[in-house]
């Protein structure tokens, strides 16, 4: 038991991180201002929750101008993909245990 | 230290996330195009049937007759010709999204599509409703600027959970809503305008745009 949590990735713990990759492994690209609404966090605590996940590489920033206005997406990459979906079966496998 | 939450109400709360976040993307950008034409062959049965041109407009004359009754058969040409298009329109488009999901192995009946007809849904039989009052105290003139504008709406509330160009078909159709209101007279061409030809535009933006 104590060994399947400690499988549990450490990067995941946060929920709005979970949030993140949540939304991120179900949509092509997503911008920031779509993905704070949908979170319902504020710009800080998304923006530096962000940045963890794209320093581990799990996601991928890219920025570009529409018109004047910066625009800001957010990609899952292949890493995060990975990590994510064994952090899944690492959870379903918890619950398994347990019952 | 932070309690650990619970690995099964995570699980849900990813599920649930999941969800949200779709948006409905099975709308393919050809049923604009029928929906288009659909109402072109409309607007052009109702052109045929109250003999309206530039000169004589006022299609909504027909609506009485000489001695100042109303005309029923006018009700029925011009409810049965709204109704017709608006069921072939929905028939295509409901068949081609269902197509274009099993083509992509989604499930065509999701929650994302069931949040698109619930948003379009409300607007829309608010809209019906109210143009039966208006009916009903005669004023058949604004049915339909008040069938453009409502649709509008319906579509600007809508984009939030699909395609973000759906907002940009509603603006449009609001503005020649408003036109339509304005220019009362000219309902019929507004209604072909905004029902026909824009969305036949529409549709072939979002066909080279995403399908392409």
């Amino acid at each position: 038991m104590s060994h399947e949590i400690s499988k549990l990735n450490k990067a995941f713990e946060n929920r709005i991180r979970i949030g993140i990759m949540s939304v991120l492994m179900v949509n092509d690209r997503i911008e920031f201002s779509v993905l704070k609404e949908i979170l319902d966090v504020t710009d800080g605590n998304l923006a530096s929750h962000i940045t963890a996940l794209e320093k581990l590489k799990y996601i991928e920033v890219t920025k570009q101008f529409v018109g004047k206005k910066p625009n800001t997406s957010y990609k899952v990459t292949n890493d995060g993909k990975i990590a994510f979906n064994k952090h899944l079966d690492t959870l379903e496998r918890i619950i398994r245990i347990r019952k | 230290m932070k309690k650990q939450t619970e690995p099964i109400e995570t699980l849900s709360e990813i599920r649930s996330i999941m969800e949200r976040s779709t948006r409905f993307i099975s709308l393919n950008g050809f049923a604009g195009v029928f929906a288009g034409i659909f109402a072109l062959v409309g607007a052009f049965a109702a052109y045929l049937n109250f003999r309206t041109n530039l000169i004589h407009p006022h299609y909504y004359d027909y609506a009485t007759t000489s001695e100042g009754i109303p005309n029923l058969s006018f009700y029925i040409f011009f409810f049965t010709d709204a109704f017709l298009v608006l069921i072939a329109s929905i028939v295509v488009a409901v068949y081609l999204s269902v197509r274009k999901s099993a083509k992509k192995g989604l499930k065509a009946w999701d929650n994302s599509a069931k949040r698109v007809i619930y948003n379009m849904s409300v607007p829309l039989v608010g809209g019906g409703l109210f143009c039966i009052l208006i009916v009903y105290h005669g004023y058949i003139g604004l049915v339909i600027p008040v069938t453009l504008i409502f649709y509008g709406l319906a579509l600007i509330s809508t984009s939030k959970y699909t395609f973000d160009d759906i907002r940009y078909l509603g603006i449009c159709e609001l503005i020649v809503g408003l036109m339509a209101t304005l220019w009362i007279d000219y309902g019929l061409l507004f209604w072909a305008f905004g029902f026909g030809v824009i969305h036949i535009v529409y549709g072939i933006i979002m066909y080279y745009k995403y399908e392409r």
